[in-house]
């Protein structure tokens, strides 16, 4: 990425790095992402191949804890019933901040195959926690994986972590008055 | 300074409290969603109550709403470890009751793709079991050989996973060309695996001290409540569907069938249960082998049948052996395009409940290898 990249630069001698604290943190946070191990049905399964060797999920710095306290984020792999709904809320209310959250499969993005007659589904993970990436497939492909997490990493580097308010009042702005000249 | 008394202790009469405390449902080792209510007395379980329901999707009801063709992708979804497997019996069902005669080739398709499933779930059993007592390696190697397994069938059928595959009255596509090398080139890969597993870990003297002994469970307990599979051979039964009740083309193969005989331990524990899954894989090798040799070149791979399926009025109930165990469908039909009602005998199910028979009086670190020892799937535990 960018910032190891900028060391070899010449400047002063070498090794030395201008940039944002932001852009350093936000490095460090998308590149060592511990997730809840969390498997629910189908999914886990492939999800089980994944982190095995021929696919090797841990090249992306993730690895598997089974305590929420100390995961960044949390895999909803598998169809959510109604009985499990409460605990994936209680899990997910038991991680520390800044936490993601990842939904993989049709269940759990929308209740999948069991959207019409499933009277103990819930429809969607999203209607009970923030949902940060969607995987879709019944179940999704290793290279499904892969491409959620490198979503998700890039969604993380995008973050704004100082001043929060004041730039998305900025942001806001500025798209308002865009919106006008248009 | 005082001096010191000597008290005297009846360790007999020296009361702990007992504890009862939750495994589950989100645990890395319960292989799913199941929540096991454990009563523990210090270290040793005296109580083990199973609780259910968290995987529930509904699968009766969804039977009574679609039609004939449309449950196959909900029963891959019951054992999603195995799912050509789960096919094959409702499929055979059905063809039962409509009285149709599959062709010869399809016939060898199904046993060749079940036997490949079947090694591949037993792959995962051991793998996973292995990693319950704490040996990781075997995951990786068979994860590795797996993928070998899951390319075939993905080039068949077109999923990784859950096929859908089995149509009624024959297979959704033909076999492709390369099949038979591919297949031969898995046996190979799968029996040189197997025997550096078993010097890895069937055989380590680590993996012996935490299985062997634990959870012993009698062949008299095991035909009460009805165990199938693996856990009923592993306690010396020799029960198997594919030579008791021959269906297909079974009993044109020569094959045997794996028991447990306490090589190591006491036969029923843990340790001769998951070596029947190791001695399966080898007997499906030798399965596919035959098959590969007799199958017809060529030959057409769908029965003629209306695209719209309706039942005579009546019931039909068709079992296969599963990896874990005699899967079983009961239908009811009332002469329309969907069944009256359909109840599946899921082997998970019937093996998750001699669970608190076998694991009373043993550690609580024992319990965890008890329950991979059993080799359940929560999807077709709560359906």
């Amino acid at each position: 990425m960018g910032l190891l990249n900028r060391l070899d630069d010449p400047y002063e001698g070498g090794g030395i790095v201008l940039g944002k604290v932001e852009e350093l943190l936000n490095w460090g946070r998308s590149k060592s992402d511990w997730y809840l191990h969390f498997g629910l049905a189908c999914c886990a399964i492939e999800f089980m191949a994944m982190n095995a060797s021929h696919f090797d999920f841990m090249r992306f710095g993730t690895i598997p804890r089974t305590s929420p306290r100390q995961a960044d984020f949390i895999m909803v792999t598998g169809t959510v019933t109604f009985k499990m709904a409460e605990r994936i809320k209680i899990l997910y209310e038991q991680m520390a901040e800044p936490k993601y959250v990842i939904s993989v499969g049709s269940c759990s993005n929308s209740g999948g195959p069991y959207w019409e007659h499933g009277y103990h589904v819930l429809k969607g993970v999203d209607r009970i926690i923030p949902v940060d990436v969607y995987i879709p497939g019944c179940p999704p492909r290793p290279e499904a994986f892969e491409e959620g997490m490198m979503q998700l990493q890039k969604k993380i580097n995008q973050q704004a972590i100082f001043n929060k308010r004041k730039r998305i009042e900025l942001e806001d702005s500025t798209k308002d008055e865009s919106n006008k000249e248009s | 300074m005082g001096e010191i008394k000597r008290m005297d202790l009846e360790y007999s009469q020296l009361d702990s409290d007992r504890m009862r405390i939750n495994v589950g449902p989100q645990h890395p080792s319960t292989h799913g969603v199941l929540r096991l209510e454990v009563e523990v007395d210090g270290e040793i379980v005296t109580e083990v109550v199973p609780h259910l329901g968290y995987l529930h999707r509904s699968f009766e009801k969804h039977c009574e709403k679609l039609n004939y063709q449309q449950i196959i992708p909900f029963i891959d979804r019951m054992d999603y470890i195995s799912a050509m497997n789960n096919e094959w019996p409702y499929v055979m069902a059905l063809e039962k009751m409509l009285d149709i005669k599959v062709p010869e080739k399809v016939e060898y398709i199904r046993v060749i793709v079940a036997e490949l499933n079947r090694i591949a779930n037993h792959q995962i059993a051991v793998a996973t079991f292995g990693m319950d007592a704490g040996a990781f390696t075997p995951f990786l190697y068979y994860f590795r050989d797996r993928e070998a397994i899951i390319s075939i069938l993905e080039r068949l059928s077109g999923a990784r996973l859950l096929y859908n595959y089995f149509r009624v009255g024959g297979m959704a596509a033909d076999i492709y060309p390369g099949f038979k090398d591919d297949c031969l080139n898995v046996v190979k890969q799968v029996r040189k695996t197997n025997a550096e597993i078993m010097k890895l870990l069937i055989h380590n003297s680590i993996f012996i001290k935490r299985s062997a002994n634990v959870g012993i469970l009698t062949p008299e307990v095991a035909i009460n409540y009805a165990c199938s599979g693996p856990v009923l051979r592993g306690s010396g039964v020799a029960h198997d569907l594919r030579r008791d009740e021959p269906y297909s083309v079974y009993d044109r193969f020569d094959f045997e069938i794996p028991v447990g005989k306490g090589d190591v331990g006491v036969v029923g524990d843990c340790w001769n249960r998951n070596i029947v899954r190791v001695h399966e894989m080898e007997q499906s090798c030798r399965i596919i082998e035959q098959a590969l040799a007799q199958m017809p070149e060529t030959g057409d791979v769908k029965a003629m049948i209306p695209k719209r399926i309706k039942l005579p009025k009546g019931e039909v109930y068709m079992r296969t052996e599963n990896p874990k165990g005699d899967l079983g469908f009961y239908i009811v039909s009332n002469g329309t395009d969907k069944p009256e009602r359909m109840k599946a005998r899921g082997t998970s199910f019937v093996n998750l409940s001699v669970i608190p028979e076998i694991s009373k009086g043993y550690m609580f670190a024992d319990l965890i290898l008890i329950l991979g020892s059993i080799d359940i799937v929560l999807g077709e535990v709560d359906r």
